[in-house]
């Protein structure tokens, strides 16, 4: 579904990846890790169209998507979150959700000013969209709150809320768990889990500790200094003499 | 007695220009909301609104038409057109070649077009003033009786009437609306509001073809309050427009029309009580005051850095 084959990006004189290839199936979580500075954001801002990578290929189902912009690149059914929450703070929760699926709506103003039975149906069928994700991140609650007032495990569970209701087949989650506490992480990672298994979403996941994606991903890529170090399932790379290196240093 | 109908003359005169300013100030508010940048040609659109509009009328007069309802309309309507053309194209050439560089550039091409669109309508309309037919007659009096007659024109109550209408439907259009609710997530978040698939060059377009129509409409109720325009009509109107948007707070859109009225009436009292040589003396020194004490203007929200 997603192949990217010798990705490479320079900053000036810094090679800050170098020939990193990774694909992804259908339905499957895979996660790239590695230490801090090993340049996985950087990967994926070249996935998301943050970046114009300066070599290799990135497919799509097929099509190569690297240097598109970014808002093509997440209308072909990439999504991707950052590190820190990205929220409309001071918009509501559900404004939020609704936004997101702004393309998919009909935005012309005269048939809003009409209020023709066209748009009205869509807006209510984002609604209902809406609150169906919130209920299943557990939100509904919230939902005329402004989404700046949530706590910091509600607000990563409304990202990834944002994230489904524009209906994506691959999502990019750049360390979903940073900051939150050992039994936000579990919610959240049976929430992964089930984004794959009940909608068939495949998920690319970035995380630098290592026994956060142990227990949900299908297979590990693991890069250090910009380069490929391993790839294979968990438990390959739990017992990869390179990757302990790398995060353990040598004896 | 006297001195409350003096006092309420004041009033009335303040908030009538202080609606038509926060009709400008809500083209410079918005535009700042979405990209962070002034935009120094939004004077020059008004003026052209204004001119616009003056020749849709005399245009209309001259084929016999006297109905005045259907000549107010059609030189809106020609106005609006014309200003929001403009409005998209100053976006077009002066800002979307250069966004995303350094913030002075986009400012020193926005200041290029304010010259150049000036300039324009000096060669092509001449650069003396035009006189505005008087179109609206008439009005209310108080009062007369008395030594001090207070009056409130038919025109007087068109630009609040007109005012409120637009603001109502803007205040609508950005609440309610999915454009809208676009409009809030880009001017919150533009980088994240393109990832989840908002095509943010149309919101950004909108943006300033909004603005540029609201200027429009305060280009034709001035031009018809004062009684003519000339080639720098905008720009004294757009300076004006562009220090109620800062008092009131920019990037607020209630910030803009509460700075709009605030400096309308200081103004107003100024000229009524003092002299109308302090008037602007009065409203720019109460810009400074007011940033003194509170930076972000009136309403506006503290900023905070994005890391």
């Amino acid at each position: 579904m997603l192949e990217v084959q010798n990705l490479s990006m320079r900053f000036g004189g810094l090679l800050a990846v170098d020939q990193v290839s990774l694909n992804v199936q259908e339905r499957e979580i895979v996660s790239i890790i590695g230490p801090n500075g090993a340049g996985k954001t950087t990967v994926f801002n070249c996935m998301s169209g943050f970046y114009k990578p300066t070599g290799g290929k990135i497919l799509f189902e097929g099509k190569e998507v690297q240097g598109k912009p970014d808002y093509r690149i997440s209308r072909l059914g990439m999504v991707r979150t950052f590190q820190h929450v990205r929220l409309f703070t001071q918009m509501s929760v559900v404004e939020n959700l609704l936004v997101a699926q702004h393309r998919h709506l009909n935005t012309n103003m005269l048939a809003g000013l009409l209020g023709t039975p066209n748009y009205r149906a869509r807006e209510q069928k984002a609604l209902d969209r809406a609150a169906y994700w919130l209920e299943r991140v557990g939100l509904l609650e919230s939902a005329n709150r402004d989404a700046g007032n949530l706590s910091y495990g509600q607000q990563r569970r409304l990202e990834i809320a944002r994230c489904m209701v524009t209906e994506p087949k691959l999502l990019m989650l750049d360390e979903p768990a940073a900051g939150l506490n050992p039994a936000e992480t579990q919610e959240l990672n049976q929430l992964i889990v089930s984004l794959k298994e009940d909608y068939n979403v495949s998920v690319v996941l970035i995380e630098h500790d290592m026994s956060l994606v142990m227990d949900i991903s299908d297979r590990i890529n693991v890069i250090n200094q910009g380069r490929p170090l391993a790839c294979g399932t968990p438990e390959e790379i739990r017992q990869n003499d390179d990757v302990i290196k790398a995060y353990l240093g040598e004896e | 007695m006297q001195d409350l109908l003096y006092f309420s003359q004041q009033l009335i005169n303040g908030l009538t220009i202080g609606s038509a300013y926060a009709l400008i100030a809500i083209g410079y508010t918005m535009v700042y909301g979405i990209i962070g940048m002034i935009n120094f040609a939004h004077g020059e659109i008004y003026m052209i609104g204004a001119y616009t509009a003056l020749i849709a009328i005399t245009g209309l007069t001259a084929l016999g038409l006297a109905w005045l309802p259907l000549i107010l309309i059609v030189a809106l309507v020609c106005a609006i057109i014309v200003s929001s053309t403009m409005g998209w194209a100053v976006e077009r050439v002066a800002y979307r070649p250069v966004r995303g560089r350094h913030r002075l550039i986009p400012l020193i091409s926005a200041i290029g077009m304010s010259i150049f669109l000036q300039n324009y309508v000096h060669l092509a309309q001449g650069s003396r003033n035009i006189g505005f037919p008087l179109l609206i007659e008439g009005g209310f009096k108080f009062g007369s009786d008395g030594h001090f007659e207070m009056s409130l024109s038919y025109m007087q109550i068109t630009i609040f009437v007109t005012t409120l209408i637009c603001m109502t439907v803007l205040s609508l259009f950005i609440s309610r609306s999915r454009t809208g609710r676009a409009c809030r997530a880009v001017s919150q978040d533009l980088g994240m509001a393109s990832l989840l698939g908002i095509d943010t060059n149309r919101i950004i377009s909108a943006t300033f073809i909004i603005g540029a129509a609201l200027a429009a409409v305060a280009g034709l109720l001035l031009g018809m309050y004062y009684g003519s325009v000339d080639p720098l009509f905008g720009f004294i109107a757009g300076l004006k427009a562009f220090t109620a948007a800062v008092l009131g707070g920019i990037g607020s859109i209630p910030g803009a029309m509460l700075g709009g009225l605030i400096l309308g009436v200081s103004e107003s009292m100024t000229s009524g009580y003092l002299s109308g040589e302090y008037k602007d003396v009065v409203s720019f020194g109460l810009l400074i005051l007011i940033l003194l004490f509170k930076p972000t203007g009136l309403l506006g929200k503290p900023e905070v850095e994005k890391i």
